[in-house]
């Protein structure tokens, strides 16, 4: 069989994740637990830049629907899984992989409910919309006793695994990048560029919006699903405001609507926390005798760096670090 | 009915607050047309110079001297503040998109919280305790029980609000301000210098929002560096439903929003009463996206 470039990229990925996947138990625990972590950003950093990269849309409530994929999931695996009866490796290979399919199905539904009434709102209004979805979403859990409310949700099954991870990184990356190449798709990039001129270019501009908050709410609720069954632990207030935002970061960094510049900023953003802190445990000698510098501080100065470096990308380079002409949408 | 005038009372005080929050919002967007995110950080900072000038300059407590000097030392900071945020990071961005701006802003509130936050930089994680500024004592209207701390925020409130009215509506920079929200071009093209303009706004916004913070902080007397996100948030939703860059507008959406709140945390909802402002968002921008007092503008092409 022949397959065009692009497929034959994403058949490699698979295989490579499902070789690594069967190699891992050799792998020191932690550093698996960060490089599946790195794929779960990967999923969200792709889904968030085809309705904030791509369409030219600002969301700012993705932690919301990770959050609605990661409960459902959850959900699925605790409370159903168990009455089921099925053989461990059946659950892990066969249900899991469809209560992720759910957990991205129902938060596509929250993508949609958010999409559709977002239509009349541009720019800065649609931001807040969507942070306050996200925070709704937030606070309806909190409440919920069912998932266990503030307390968060315990005993998640570590189904996630390299394959699973890195296998839906490989295949959501390579939905936006299969969906923008499609002629379909450059209706995408058409309500990016000029809205009004794709309009009177008789594009329906609402129903590709819809679309990009339905397909990016699905991915990212797939992740959510993941990001359950790797901490193994949920709590409303791990899909904070704040998680939002790590997520847009990457997305900005990597430059809006660029592929692998996102992908890149995901896995560098997700190991960057991981190396400050395996720097911040350690001191360096005093070249001036006494005791040795403590390097601790590099721990608190996360955020603040995180913050700084948003303000002056956005001052010296708004098209982010990983700007090339990637994206041939003029003249082409 | 005791208890409903009781709510009533603390529902109008909330409201103020958010209103003068509110205002900063709606100010900042007349002239810029962009959601200064770092608006609820300065609120913030306004809550802990007052702490500051407390606790480590030894102004006196419990006085009403001591109070008011508190109450002006944090609006002038914050006024300050303001003007220097604007300066650095919104003023080289005068003719980017909106979303550079506003990604901008999010950094820029980011950074202030996480600065804030750092025990080194800024005060530390912990919630810390607000003194009583002003004199406290529980006064008696019938049943009705008012706190001497609760007609002083809802004094200064109401006056700062009557200032910043004859501010706008009769001074010579309010008119100013009038007119490059209504049409930044055509201020520009009559000499009026629309950078100074930006930063008044900037300043007068944020002196709102500084007061707003100490007067906050003395009705919920303990403070912390993200006290001010959730406030934020919700004055933000009172200016987008009374019409965002329009001052009455604004006011009254504060007042709604504060009244709304304390009545739902009244009810058995009260655990949901943060995501009740957002409701009320959804809703406005569904059935009438420009407010309550804004008018609806078209798109020309």
């Amino acid at each position: 069989m022949v397959f065009p470039v692009a497929q034959r990229w994403l058949l490699a990925a698979l295989i490579l994740a499902w070789v690594a996947s069967a190699v891992s138990s050799s792998i020191d625990p932690y550093f698996l637990d960060v490089v599946m972590g790195v794929g779960v950003s990967v999923v969200l950093a792709s889904s968030l830049n085809l309705i904030n990269g791509f369409t030219g849309q600002f969301s700012l409530g993705h932690a919301g629907f990770m959050a609605v994929g990661a409960y459902t999931s959850a959900m699925l695996t605790t409370v159903v899984a168990p009455r089921l009866g099925w053989h461990p490796v059946l659950l892990q290979w066969v249900f899991f992989p469809l209560s992720l399919i759910a957990a991205g199905l129902l938060a596509a539904v929250a993508g949609l409910a958010v999409g559709a009434p977002s239509l009349r709102l541009k720019g800065d209004y649609l931001a807040i919309v969507t942070l306050g979805f996200g925070e709704i979403i937030r606070v309806v859990l909190q409440n919920m006793d069912m998932v266990g409310g503030a307390r968060g949700l315990t005993g998640v099954p570590a189904y996630s695994n390299l394959f699973w991870t890195f296998g839906t990184a490989a295949l959501t990356v390579y939905t936006v990048w299969a969906l923008l190449n499609s002629t379909h798709g450059r209706g995408f990039l058409a309500v990016a560029d000029d809205e009004v001129a794709a309009e009177a270019m008789g594009l329906d501009t609402t129903r590709y919006k819809i679309t990009a908050f339905g397909i990016g709410a699905f991915f990212a609720g797939v992740a959510g699903g993941l990001y359950a069954h790797l901490k193994g632990y949920l709590n409303p207030g791990g899909f904070s405001f704040d998680k939002s935002i790590e997520i847009v970061v990457m997305v900005i960094l990597g430059g809006m609507g660029r592929h692998a510049g996102v992908v890149f900023a995901a896995i560098l953003l997700t190991l960057l926390p991981e190396g400050l802190r395996e720097l911040g445990s350690r001191s360096v000698p005093n070249p001036f005798g006494g005791a040795a510098w403590s390097l601790d501080w590099i721990k608190e100065m996360r955020m603040i760096l995180y913050s700084l470096m948003l303000i002056v990308l956005m001052l010296m380079r708004p098209q982010g670090l990983f700007h090339r002409s990637e994206r041939r949408r003029r003249g082409a | 009915m005791t208890e409903f005038l009781q709510q009533l009372l603390n529902g109008v005080l909330l409201g103020a607050i958010y209103a003068l929050i509110a205002l900063g919002y709606t100010m900042v967007y007349g002239v810029l047309r962009f959601i200064n995110f770092a608006h609820s950080d300065v609120f913030m900072l306004g809550a802990f110079v007052a702490w500051y000038s407390v606790e480590k300059l030894g102004l006196p407590t419990q006085s009403i001297g001591g109070g008011l000097a508190a109450l002006l030392l944090s609006m002038s900071v914050c006024a300050v503040l303001g003007v220097v945020i604007e300066k650095l990071a919104y003023k080289p961005l005068r003719q980017r998109s909106t979303l550079t701006v506003l990604i901008t802003a999010i950094g820029v509130s980011l950074l202030i919280q996480n600065v804030a936050q750092n025990s080194r930089l800024g005060f530390g994680p912990n919630p810390k305790a607000f003194p009583a500024l002003f004199p406290s004592q529980q006064l008696h209207f019938g049943a009705l029980t008012v706190s001497t701390h609760q007609l002083v925020v809802l004094g200064v409130a109401l006056s700062l609000l009557g200032v910043l009215y004859w501010i706008v509506h009769h001074t010579r920079i309010g008119t100013a301000m009038r007119a490059v929200s209504f049409n930044a071009t055509a201020a520009s093209l009559v000499g009026i210098n629309n950078d100074r303009i930006i930063s008044f706004t900037f300043g007068l916004g944020s002196a709102l929002a500084g007061a707003g913070g100490v007067l906050y902080a003395m009705n919920y007397p303990s403070i912390d560096p993200l006290m001010g996100t959730l406030p934020g948030l919700k004055a933000f939703v009172a200016a987008v439903l009374g019409g965002i860059g329009n001052l009455p507008g604004a006011a009254l959406g504060g007042l709604l929003i504060g009244l709304v709140e304390t009545f739902v945390s009244g009810t058995r909802l009260s655990t949901f009463r943060d995501a009740i402002a957002f409701g009320i968002l959804i809703a406005i921008l569904l059935f009438r996206p420009a407010g309550l007092l804004g008018k609806l503008k078209v798109e020309k092409v």
